[in-house]
């Protein structure tokens, strides 16, 4: 008798549980209500939680509420793309559109202070992928998503993108600068 | 039409193979080895491009290749081999005819064409969108039209398999229950069914949005059904090796499950909840709400990881209790050190066994739980965790299963014994690598499907530190090793099928059902069945050694689950 025949006992549901398994089972189920309940905790008293607040807009919505940002607090521009270096006022709305193969304006936040980060994409989907912290979140075109982001270390950090957005993916990269009060 | 009741019964296992199911067993499990052809030579492109110090391929060849790569390994290998694995669970195990054998062949044909048209869209270079394919990015018609017509036979194949179950009912090739492997393959079966609904109802309209007569497909609409199909074609390979895991315990150590109930109540949690895995995917998107992420991810309430904690305790536990039985009874371990390590079947079994529930189980938890995927999410972490499951777990569970199949189905003895033996290790142990050092360079931050990590040339790119290099070129090398142990499998299983000694059978013959059905096993009385285990084991477990490595097991889970909450907690606040 094996698991490659019929059970021998027709009535194969009666037999007792063997210990080993029994005791598993009730070990592995708490375990399991603990990994399931750390994430209703979290959201209580974790500080990363990723933001519910989403809505949908166009790519042209999305773009001039952008350039009505940049063309306040536009502080400089980089790179011979001449983009601009956008520093918002602390604690405001930040715009950031991920299009083919650009993430665009470039942002310069405070360190300590907390903003309404703005994502779209104009295009295809797009991975906001924020290093070396290691943050990352999906972007889709038709959707803004607003996530509240607070910097906690001043530095020049990169955003690249980590969803496949066709052949110069690995080009689209940028960078987001934190800076001291 | 004469139906076609010709079996022959294997002189050495006494399987009984009925003449149309044996064929329709075969030709899945080639066309399957074929595919893993293709995608094997691809993943050979795909990790020299990705070793920073090799960087062998172009960008646009690299996507390409990695498309193909996902694609033929993911779908096409997997699915023609569960077919195969389906058609012996229910006409072989059952000891029945299989039941329309025409549609069968017509499902088996649909598949091949399918698998083809797929795999010319994307060498003809227009169709790299990668094996997700996200909308709005777009791919050639027939890049989907292939998808649907494999997915069209293998629906046909999944139907042949619950008529054959019908079948044997009727004609009463077994007495009262399904045997439990054959209940595992139900399990994928209507998992399957489930997969291949949402691929349809997403497949369809994207196909009908690439001919242009819809006008658009919204992203997370297409990503939230697409992976309805794309998560849960991953839970019939779940399904379908843990009913491996079962049979290849129960081929080699004549192992019954520890008890029915259990074995069985945990594939019915597979059916109940693996379902909901669509979310894993979407716990950084926007646009749903963290109800339904936790909800869905977590499985209702990580109710189908329960079920894969008890596989992992029940598989190797009836190994142990039939190993007991056998003598092996001292200690802990003994069970275990006197099993057949030299065996393929065996070996490659176990590793799959570990390897699936150390690193890919539990790297999975990981991802899947909604705030720690913030720090995973797309990096290379991500094919860290599913060549853990599906390579480690699912291809090597195929694997040692292939060896066995070779002299009973194929009537060939197996060629190259002696690199049999080493190939498991080779492969289980590469793959196994190459999967802890990708989760490495993820944690690094290091995105998958990417071309360049150096950012040559780009004023704003990123500066990965000096470790993300060591672990992908650390990666590199065990792919490597794992590619060898590929390379030996398809070599030893391809050249045995076409040039392994033949096994002849002095009083082979096929014979119709009513002289050649063998007869029916014994029946035993209720109070053996109840009491049969004895007195083996310690301290009133039957299993002690299993329960041990149980332990091991979540302690090493507990761990790491908190290590990446306390790295979580060192992240930027987000809410």
């Amino acid at each position: 008798m094996s698991a490659i025949q019929p059970p021998p006992d027709r009535i194969w549901w009666k037999q007792p549980l063997d210990r080993v398994e029994g005791t598993w089972i009730v070990i592995a189920f708490v375990w399991c209500m603990v990994l399931f309940f750390m994430m209703p905790y979290w959201h209580i008293y974790g500080k990363q939680n990723l933001s519910n607040e989403a809505y949908r807009t166009t790519p042209e919505m999305f773009s001039k509420k952008t350039q009505e940002v940049v063309d306040k607090y536009t502080v400089r521009t980089e790179t011979e793309l001449k983009i601009p270096v956008v520093h918002p006022p602390a604690g405001s709305d930040v715009y950031l559109i991920a299009r083919l193969w650009q993430w665009w304006p470039m942002l310069e936040l405070e360190e300590g202070k907390t903003y309404r980060l703005h994502l779209s994409s104009m295009d295809y989907l797009h991975g906001f992928s924020l290093q070396p912290e290691n943050i990352n979140i999906e972007v889709h075109p038709g959707y803004e998503h607003i996530v509240t982001v607070t910097p906690t270390k001043p530095g020049t950090y990169s955003i690249i993108c980590n969803e496949y957005c066709g052949i110069n993916h690995h080009t689209m990269a940028s960078k987001l600068y934190v800076v001291k009060k | 039409m004469a139906i076609n009741r010709n079996f022959r019964t294997c002189p050495t296992t006494g399987l009984v193979f009925h003449e149309q199911g044996e064929k329709l067993i075969r030709w899945n499990a080639v066309a399957g080895v074929v595919s893993l052809l293709v995608g094997g030579v691809l993943a050979l492109l795909v990790i020299l491009t990705r070793w920073p110090a090799v960087h062998l391929l172009p960008a646009d060849w690299f996507y390409l290749a990695l498309t193909a790569h996902g694609l033929d390994m993911l779908v096409f290998w997997i699915i023609f081999f569960e077919i195969a694995v389906l058609y012996f669970c229910a006409s072989t195990l059952l000891r029945c005819r299989i039941a329309a054998p025409r549609w069968a062949w017509t499902g088996f044909f649909l598949m091949v064409i399918g698998a083809l048209t797929n795999n010319v869209a994307v060498f003809r270079g227009d169709s790299s969108v990668m094996f997700t394919s996200y909308a709005p990015m777009g791919a050639h018609p027939a890049f989907y039209l292939g998808l649907i017509l494999f997915a069209v036979g293998a629906l046909i194949g999944l139907f042949v398999f619950l008529g054959t179950l019908v079948v044997a009912k009727s004609e009463k090739t077994y007495i009262g229950s399904l045997p439990l492997v054959t209940f595992g393959a139900v399990t994928a079966c209507i998992i399957a069914v489930f997969t291949i609904a949402s691929g349809a109802i997403i497949l369809i309209p994207t196909f009908l949005w690439s001919l242009g007569l819809v006008n658009s497909i919204d992203s997370l609409m297409y990503k939230t059904v697409w992976w309805a199909f794309g998560h849960s074609s991953q839970q019939i390979n779940v399904a379908a090796h843990v009913s491996i895991w079962y049979l290849i315990a129960a081929i080699v150590f004549g192992a019954k499950p520890m008890s029915e109930k259990v074995s069985r109540g945990a594939f019915l949690l597979y059916i109940f909840f693996l379902q909901l895995a669509s979310a894993h995917h979407l716990l950084a998107d926007p646009g749903l709400t963290s109800n339904w992420k936790i909800f869905n991810t977590s499985y209702a309430m990580y109710l189908a990881v329960l079920a894969s904690m008890v596989h992992g305790l029940t598989v190797p536990g009836a190994i142990e209790v039939a190993q007991r039985q056998k003598g092996y009874n001292k200690g802990l371990f003994e069970w275990l050190r006197k099993a057949p390590w030299g065996n393929p079947v065996f070996s490659g079994m176990f590793i799959s066994l570990i390897g699936f529930g150390f690193l890919g189980g539990i790297s999975g938890v990981m991802m899947g739980t909604e705030q720690l995927n913030l720090i995973i999410h797309n990096t290379i972490y991500v094919p860290g965790h599913f060549h853990a499951t599906v390579v480690v777990g699912t291809t090597l569970a195929f694997m040692s299963l292939t060896y066995f199949l070779i002299p009973v189905l194929f009537r060939r003895e197996l060629m190259f014994p002696g690199l049999s033996k080493w190939q498991p290790y080779l492969f289980g142990l590469g793959m196994s690598g190459f999967a802890v050092f990708m989760m490495g360079a993820g944690t690094l931050g290091v995105p998958r499907r990417h071309w360049d990590m150096t950012f040559a040339g780009n004023p704003l790119g990123h500066e990965f530190p000096g470790a993300a290099y060591l672990m992908m070129g650390l990666m590199a090398l065990s792919g490597l090793v794992a590619i060898v142990g590929g390379v030996a499998y398809l070599l030893i299983t391809v050249g045995s099928v076409f040039f392994g000694k033949k096994i002849e059978t002095p009083d082979f013959k096929a014979v119709t059902v009513r002289e050649g059905r063998a007869a029916w096993p014994a029946r035993q009385p209720v109070a053996v069945a109840i009491a049969s285990h004895g007195n083996i084991g310690l301290g009133g477990f039957v299993a002690p050694g299993t329960f041990t490595l149980a332990m091991v097991f979540l302690v090493a889970f507990v761990l790491y689950y908190f290590v990446n909450w306390k790295y979580l907690s060192t992240v930027w606040p987000l809410s």
